[in-house]
């Protein structure tokens, strides 16, 4: 069914059709809406699960986290200072290999008060053991809640999944979207199969204390897992592309064929290079586009075969950490060591500034210039009024 | 066959790595023989989160999940509501200490408590964060010493009457709320029944002597705990559907003198001190004698 | 005793019981029940924090069918028992050796 529809609904749209149980959220600006149009699904009755009122985004994993232990599926959705929030309970979630799924609206951190986008709340999670998906657009945003849980609950997996749409630019804007058959989600996506879930009569203790002679062993399976996540990802594009005819991978190659130098991004900004790099193409310009959508676990063998051979790659961030470089431009350059060309980091669009077709051509034709002439700075704000020092 | 006063089924193991003495694994021990096989538990850090000891050790014949210092009150909601959609028949349980209810978990406990989902949330309360090494908590008592309100030169003693968390549950119109001591095994028992006989939230405060941290022998926990009931310190009471009724109304009290002088945490009190607590003691007991006689008559919330 | 990671489940969870453990060794000062004065009211199995008083059946010609035997396996002495017996038959002995 084609429908028109906000980044946000999108969302909802992707965590009706997964048939999660339990939905326990509390509402933060710009996620909102997607808790809202669940709370309309469940009270027409067009989605079988509970909803709980939770007074905290802290408490909304702590419950999600319990509840999952269960053997039911949950779902939750936050943004920025909620994420934040959450972090301790995030850890707990991927500790207890429990594949929660969460739909986070990225938003920037105050103070100062900022209700629009930048990826500085996810990239700021990259550690707790999620999966991380960052969606380009609305399709994506809904795709990415069932593949999510797809990847997630796979026995090789077990690892909660956070699935990302920017703030207002997908989230309440919208777009043409087709949603999924529930028969073909439901074929797609088996009921949850939990292999330890807390059952009443059978003594088990969940999450004890860990001496040092065993702690090892057991971060060792979590890291094995994130690794054979990559495999699981791929069946799940593979029968995803089967099923609905929609084709994903951990990083998306656009116009990378014949290109000298490329853009790395994540995102909906992707969306805007994409039209630059179709344009600047036409008038003969060799740039390519590496979109990453999944940004853990990294998919570091797959931005080594994209890049290597690039005579300069400018990867844009649109978060920052502070001290050193954007934390994509990191990964990315721990994924060229060795076979590396210039690499020069951009930072982009933080609390929701725009960023223009005028400030990509910009970004192109600079790291055209490193191309040439070798690396000026590591690392550039863009559109940062006054310049940089 | 000798008649014994409680179950003979045990659902706590032997070998667990709680302190000789200690008031919490009893508590836990006549609890689970209320709740039998069907109880789940959600327990926070606190010592509970030791006892059972490191993996791959546990000291129960039911299931414990364990959670961070905040949540239990929503873990309890989201395993209530988790296996309610399971189809599973369980009775949730949180354990957490004094420290985990009365101070960081406070609001989720607030939270699942307003909602109103089915558990019994238990605090067992052994007056400060034990097992961290016995720092002061909201509910340590006024004048006692904790290894953060040390008795100086400028500075001693807890300050401030400790929280009254059947108070804070009762505001909430919560089902059932009551206190409990493993000095009274029988008492407690019965109210673990009672509370597992009721839908929605329910809440037992348990105090539980702890002999490194108060100061007192370790043959001493029972007695302590007696005293604590004879003294009117912890009265014994419960509140249900805003109905007060005292459980145990001793035929004779005792000073508070003699509970405070058998613990070093209050070695040092001043003969005023004592005062102030004896006349504290008296006027709440008044108080909740009142309130029993009042809630007669309807629900006083 | 530890476990190589292949042994381990994905999340972790503990099965074995505490009862693996012996606990004899944290014990100083041993209960000792004189059983021509005890009368069987069990409240020294009832207050024990340990579970280390079971209720077994008395020996042939005993008073009682019942008596409370103390298990010296997980014991930790802590007298709760001898102080809280109505009857004072619980002695509490120094072990004079470690176990």
């Amino acid at each position: 069914m084609k429908a028109v529809l906000t980044g946000n609904e999108s969302a909802a749209w992707g965590a009706r059709l997964s048939r999660p149980k339990i939905v326990a959220a509390y509402p933060i600006t710009p996620q909102t809406t997607i808790v809202e149009k669940i709370a309309d699904f469940i009270a027409n009755g067009e989605m079988d699960a509970t909803m709980i009122h939770v007074e905290s985004e802290h408490s909304a994993m702590a419950t999600c986290i319990s509840a999952e232990a269960t053997g039911v599926r949950t779902y939750t959705a936050t943004s920025s200072q909620g994420l934040a929030l959450m972090h301790e309970m995030l850890i707990w979630a991927a500790g207890a290999r429990l594949p929660i799924v969460m739909s986070v609206v990225n938003r920037a951190f105050a103070p100062p008060w900022s209700i629009w986008s930048d990826h500085m709340d996810t990239v700021a999670e990259r550690d707790t053991g999620w999966l991380q998906f960052y969606a380009e657009n609305n399709q994506e945003t809904l795709d990415s809640v069932i593949l999510a849980y797809r990847i997630a609950e796979d026995r090789d997996v077990l690892l909660p999944a956070m699935v990302t749409e920017e703030a207002f630019i997908l989230s309440h804007t919208v777009e043409p979207v087709e949603i999924p058959d529930q028969g073909a989600v439901d074929d797609y996506l088996p009921p949850l199969d939990l292999p330890h879930r807390l059952r009443p009569g059978e003594p088990v203790g969940y999450g004890s204390l860990m001496m040092p002679d065993q702690y090892m062993e057991i971060r060792y399976r979590m890291a094995r897992a994130m690794r054979r996540a990559r495999r699981v990802e791929e069946k799940a594009y593979e029968d995803f592309w089967d099923t609905f005819g929609r084709l994903y991978a951990p990083v998306e190659e656009y116009k990378m064929d014949g290109a000298d130098v490329a853009l790395v991004i994540m995102g909906s900004i992707a969306s805007t290079a994409k039209d630059v790099v179709d344009s600047l193409r036409e008038r003969g310009r060799k740039v390519g586009l590496l979109r990453i959508r999944t940004f853990r676990p990294f998919p570091a063998e797959e931005v080594r075969k994209a890049l290597s051979s690039m005579d300069a790659v400018a990867v844009l961030d649109r978060s920052y950490t502070f001290g050193h470089l954007g934390a994509l431009a990191t990964e990315v350059r721990s994924a060229l060591y060795g076979s590396s060309p210039p690499i020069k980091n951009y930072i982009v669009g933080l609390g929701g500034r725009d960023v223009r077709v005028r400030d990509l051509e910009w970004i192109v034709s600079d790291i055209e210039k490193v191309a040439k002439e070798g690396l000026d700075r590591e690392i550039t704000w863009v559109n940062l009024r006054g310049g940089e020092e | 066959m000798v008649k014994t006063s409680l179950p003979r089924e045990e659902y706590l193991i032997s070998g667990h790595f709680a302190c000789p003495g200690c008031g919490a694994a009893l508590s836990m021990r006549i609890a689970l023989k209320a709740l039998g096989k069907k109880a789940v538990l959600s327990i926070p850090a606190c010592c509970w989160a030791v006892i059972p000891g490191p993996f791959p050790y546990r000291n129960l014949e039911v299931p414990l999940l364990y959670t961070a210092f905040e949540v239990t009150g929503a873990s309890v909601s989201g395993l209530s509501e988790g296996f309610k959609a399971m189809g599973e028949d369980a009775i949730v349980v949180g354990w957490a200490g004094d420290g985990g209810t009365a101070d960081i978990g406070l609001q989720s406990l607030s939270a699942a408590v307003e909602r109103g989902h089915d558990f019994i949330y238990v605090m067992y309360d052994n007056e400060a964060y034990m097992n961290t090494g016995i720092q002061r908590s909201s509910a340590t008592p006024e004048y006692a010493w904790t290894t953060t309100t040390p008795v100086g030169k400028r500075e001693f003693w807890k300050k401030g009457w400790k929280k009254d968390m059947v108070g804070i549950m009762v505001a909430h119109r919560i089902p059932y709320a009551a206190t409990a001591t493993p000095a009274f095994p029988e008492d407690m028992y019965r109210k673990f029944k009672k509370a597992a006989s009721i839908k929605g939230p329910k809440f037992i405060h348990i105090l539980s002597p702890c002999p490194p941290g108060w100061r007192f022998p370790e043959e001493k926990t029972i007695e302590v705990a007696r005293k604590a009931v004879l003294s009117k310190v912890f009265p014994l009471y419960e509140v249900e559907n805003g109905r007060w009724r005292v459980t145990f109304k001793p035929a004779r009290f005792i000073p508070v003198e003699e509970y405070l002088r058998m613990q070093g945490r209050f070695r040092y009190l001043p003969e005023d001190a004592v005062r102030y607590v004896q006349e504290t003691v008296d006027r709440e007991w008044e108080r909740l004698l009142r309130k029993e006689e009042l809630s007669k008559e309807g629900p006083i919330w | 005793m530890p476990y190589p990671w292949q042994e381990l489940e994905e999340a972790p969870i503990a099965r074995v019981p505490t009862s693996e453990i012996k606990r004899s060794s944290w014990r100083t000062m041993r209960p000792v029940i004189d059983y021509d004065r005890c009368i069987s009211c069990m409240i020294c199995w009832k207050f024990c924090p340990d579970v280390a008083i079971r209720i077994e059946k008395a020996p042939e010609g005993h008073k009682y069918d019942e008596i409370p035997v103390i298990d010296y396996d997980y014991c930790k002495g802590c007298g709760i028992c001898a102080n809280e017996c109505p009857v004072k038959c619980i002695t509490m002995e120094r072990e004079e050796v470690g176990p």
